[in-house]
C-alpha cells in the first residue's frame, strides 16, 4: 500500500515537472505584458504533435524533439507577438481573450486539417521501459520527461538571471515604465517573451507526446490546468509555477486514486476557488498581488 | 455610450426603422423555408443571451467566462422539474432563473467580497462553471455525461402551454425571449441604475465617493445576468430536448456566448443581435464549405480566420462600426 502511494506521489511529481513547464509559459508572458495566453493548451498541442511527427518521420525521441519544438515555437511565438499580439497589449482584456480564443480556433483548425481529429500515439519502444530506484518502478518516459523539463526551466531561470535581454526582461516585468527609461525597448523584450513562453509550451508537449496521445481537444484542458498552477503559484512568479506544478501534479494523481477519477479535476477548480479568493497573489506569490 | 443610444431611438426614423426590423424578424417563418428558420432561431437565442452577458460586461465592466453555468442551470432546471416532477416550463424557466440569478449572486457577493477583480474575476467565473460542470457531469440523477433527455412532446401538446412544438413555435418563443430581454434591458440600461452601473464601470472607487453603493449593484446585475440566461437555456434545453453538460456548460458553451456581443459591439444594446448574426452566419457557412470540401477542420479555420479578421479591423465591433457608417448620411437630410 504504501508503494503504490510512493510510486503515485513520485508519477505526479514527475509529471508535475512537465506541467511546471507550461505553466511558466503562461506566467512569463502575463508577467511582462500583462496578456493571458488563452491559447496556451493549443500550443501545447502543437508541440504534441510536433513530437509526433518528428518521431513517426526521422525517428526523432522524445528529448531532441523538445528542442526542436522549442525553437520552432519560439520563432511562432516572435512572429504572432511582433505581427498581432502587440497591438493588443495594454487593450481591454476581453479583446485579447478573443484574440487568443481566434488563436486556438485557428490552430485547432490546423490540426484537425493536418493530423486528423484521432488520437495520435507515439510508439516508441522508451514508452515500455522502466527505471527502478530504490525498488520504485517509473516510467522511463516520464523521467526523462520530468528530468528535460527540469533541466529548461532552471536554464530559464539562469537566463533571466545571468544575461543581458533576460535581466532586461525581469525589468519590463517589474516596471514598465522604468524599463523605458533605462532604454529598454520594450517591443524586443515582449518578442523575445512571447518567444519564450511558447517554447516552454511547444517542449513540454513534444515531452509528454511519449506519455499522452495527441489529440486536438485536449487543448483547453491544458490551458485550464496552466492556469490553475499558475493562479496557485502566483500570477507571474516563476517559483510559485514551478511548486504549483508539483502540487497539482501529485494532488491529480491522489485524486485520481482515492476519490472518482472523473472528478479528479473538480479539487483542482475548487482550489482554485480558494486560492482566488482567499490569496489572490498565490501561495507562494507575495510581489504583486491584483 | 448611453447617450448615444438614446438619441438615435430618440429620433421618428430610428423608430420606424426598429419596427420595420421587428416586423420583418416576426414574418420570417412565414417567408423563409426551415433551414433558415432553424439558423435565425439560433441567432436569436445568442442574441438574448449575448445581451444578458453584455449587460455584466457592456454596462458595468464585469468580465465572465463562464456564463455557460447560467445556461446549464437554467436548462437542468426546467428539464427537470418538467420530466420529473410534471410541473410546465411556465413554472420550470422562471424557477431556473430564480436558482441562477442566487447562484450568480452567490458567486458575485464571494468574488466582490473578496475584492477579486480584472482577470481574477473573470477567472474565478471559469472555475465556478468549470467546477459545476463537472459535478452536473457526475450526478447520476441527471444522467451525467450521458445526458438528460426529455420524452417526445405528447400527441395533444397544446405549444403554448408545454412551450414545446416545432421549428416555427421555437422561433417565436426565442423571439419572444429576445424582445422582452431588450425592453428589459433597455429599461435597466438607460433608468437610474443604469447611469450607476455605468458610473462603476467608468471609475468604481469615485463613483462609491459620490454615494453610489457599487457593492450591491454588481451583485445585482450578475443576479439578473444570470437570470436572463438561464431561461434562454430553460428554453434552449426544451428545444433541444436533450442536455449534456459538456456541450451545454462547457467552456466552448462560455466563449460563444461572449462571441457574438464582443464582435457586435459591447455596450450597445443592439450589438449583440448584429454579432450573433454574423457568428452563427459565419459559423453555418463555414460548416457548409467544410463538408462540401470534405475537409476536416477547416469549418474551425475559416471561423478563427474571421473572429480574428474582426478584432484585428473592427475592435470595437461591428454596430458601432455601422452606426457610423450611418452618420453622414442622416446629416444630408
Amino acid at each position: 500500500m504504501v508503494e503504490l502511494y510512493l510510486k503515485v506521489a513520485a508519477g505526479g511529481l514527475l509529471i508535475g515537472t512537465v506541467y511546471a513547464l507550461i505553466a511558466i509559459g503562461l506566467t512569463i508572458i502575463f508577467g511582462v505584458m500583462r496578456v493571458v495566453n488563452f491559447a496556451h493548451g493549443e500550443m501545447v498541442v502543437m508541440g504534441m504533435y510536433l513530437g509526433y511527427a518528428l518521431w513517426t518521420l526521422f525517428a526523432i525521441p522524445a528529448i531532441p524533439a523538445a528542442l526542436i519544438a522549442a525553437v520552432v515555437l519560439f520563432g511562432l511565438g516572435v512572429f504572432l507577438q511582433v505581427t498581432v499580439v502587440s497591438r493588443f497589449v495594454g487593450r481591454p482584456q476581453h479583446s485579447q481573450f478573443i484574440l487568443f480564443i481566434a488563436f486556438a480556433l485557428v490552430i485547432t483548425g490546423l490540426h484537425l486539417m493536418l493530423m486528423g481529429p484521432d488520437a495520435r500515439s507515439v510508439m516508441a519502444p522508451i514508452s515500455f521501459q522502466t527505471y527502478s530506484v530504490g525498488g520504485l518502478r517509473l516510467d522511463a518516459a516520464r523521467v526523462q520527461a520530468a528530468a528535460t523539463a527540469l533541466v529548461m526551466i532552471l536554464a530559464l531561470v539562469a537566463f533571466l538571471r545571468f544575461t543581458f535581454i533576460g535581466r532586461a526582461i525581469r525589468a519590463a516585468a517589474d516596471n514598465p515604465l522604468g524599463a523605458e527609461v533605462v532604454g529598454i525597448r520594450s517591443g524586443r523584450v515582449y518578442a523575445v517573451t512571447a518567444g519564450i513562453g511558447l517554447a516552454c509550451a511547444g517542449a513540454a508537449g513534444a515531452l509528454v507526446s511519449p506519455l499522452f496521445d495527441a489529440q486536438p481537444f485536449l487543448a483547453p484542458e491544458f490551458t485550464l490546468l496552466a492556469f490553475i498552477i499558475v493562479i496557485i503559484g502566483g500570477l507571474g512568479s516563476l517559483t510559485g509555477a514551478l511548486i504549483g506544478g508539483l502540487l497539482i501534479g501529485v494532488a491529480e494523481g491522489f485524486a485520481a486514486l482515492l476519490i472518482n477519477p472523473a472528478m479528479k479535476s473538480m479539487f483542482s477548480y475548487g482550489l482554485l476557488i480558494a486560492v482566488l479568493l482567499l490569496r489572490p497573489a498565490g501561495l507562494f506569490g507575495g510581489r504583486e498581488a491584483r | 455610450m448611453v447617450r448615444r443610444e438614446r438619441k438615435r431611438t430618440g429620433r421618428p426614423r430610428g423608430v420606424v426603422a426598429a419596427t420595420a426590423f421587428f416586423c420583418a424578424l416576426f414574418l420570417v417563418p412565414h417567408l423563409l423555408d426551415d433551414a433558415w428558420v432553424a439558423v435565425l432561431t439560433l441567432v436569436l437565442f445568442f442574441a438574448f443571451v449575448g445581451q444578458a452577458w453584455n449587460l455584466m460586461m457592456g454596462h458595468v465592466g464585469l468580465l465572465s467566462l463562464g456564463h455557460a453555468l447560467f445556461l446549464g442551470i437554467g436548462g437542468y432546471t426546467t428539464a427537470v422539474l418538467l420530466q420529473d416532477y410534471g410541473m410546465t416550463p411556465w413554472i420550470g424557466i422562471p424557477a431556473g432563473a430564480l436558482v441562477a440569478a442566487m447562484v450568480g449572486a452567490g458567486i458575485a457577493w464571494l468574488g466582490f467580497r473578496f475584492s477579486v477583480r480584472g482577470v481574477y474575476f473573470a477567472l474565478l467565473t471559469i472555475a465556478f462553471a468549470e467546477f459545476f460542470r463537472i459535478l452536473f457531469s457526475n450526478w447520476p440523477l441527471i444522467g451525467g455525461t450521458g445526458g438528460y433527455f426529455l420524452r417526445v412532446v405528447p400527441e395533444d401538446n397544446v405549444p403554448l402551454l408545454s412551450l414545446r412544438g416545432g421549428a416555427d413555435h421555437f422561433y417565436y418563443l426565442f423571439f419572444v425571449l429576445f424582445l422582452v430581454g431588450l425592453i428589459v434591458s433597455a429599461r435597466l440600461v438607460r433608468g437610474r441604475i443604469g447611469m450607476f452601473w455605468s458610473a462603476i464601470r467608468e471609475d468604481e472607487d469615485a463613483a462609491r465617493a459620490l454615494g453610489v453603493r457599487s457593492f450591491r449593484l454588481k451583485v445585482l446585475v450578475v443576479a439578473v445576468s444570470a437570470a436572463m440566461t438561464a431561461c434562454g437555456g430553460g428554453a434552449f434545453a426544451l428545444m433541444n430536448g436533450s442536455l449534456f453538460p459538456n456541450t451545454l456548460m462547457g467552456m466552448q458553451m462560455s466563449i460563444q456566448i461572449i462571441l457574438a456581443p464582443i464582435i457586435g459591439g459591447l455596450g450597445t444594446l443592439f450589438g449583440p443581435f448584429v454579432g450573433a448574426v454574423f457568428v452563427v452566419l459565419v459559423l453555418e457557412f463555414s460548416r457548409d464549405l467544410g463538408q462540401t470540401a470534405g475537409v476536416y477542420g477547416l469549418s474551425t479555420l475559416i471561423y478563427g480566420l474571421t473572429v480574428l479578421g474582426v478584432i484585428l479591423y473592427m475592435p470595437e465591433g461591428i454596430w458601432p462600426r455601422l452606426v457610423r457608417l450611418a452618420q453622414p448620411l442622416r446629416r444630408d437630410r
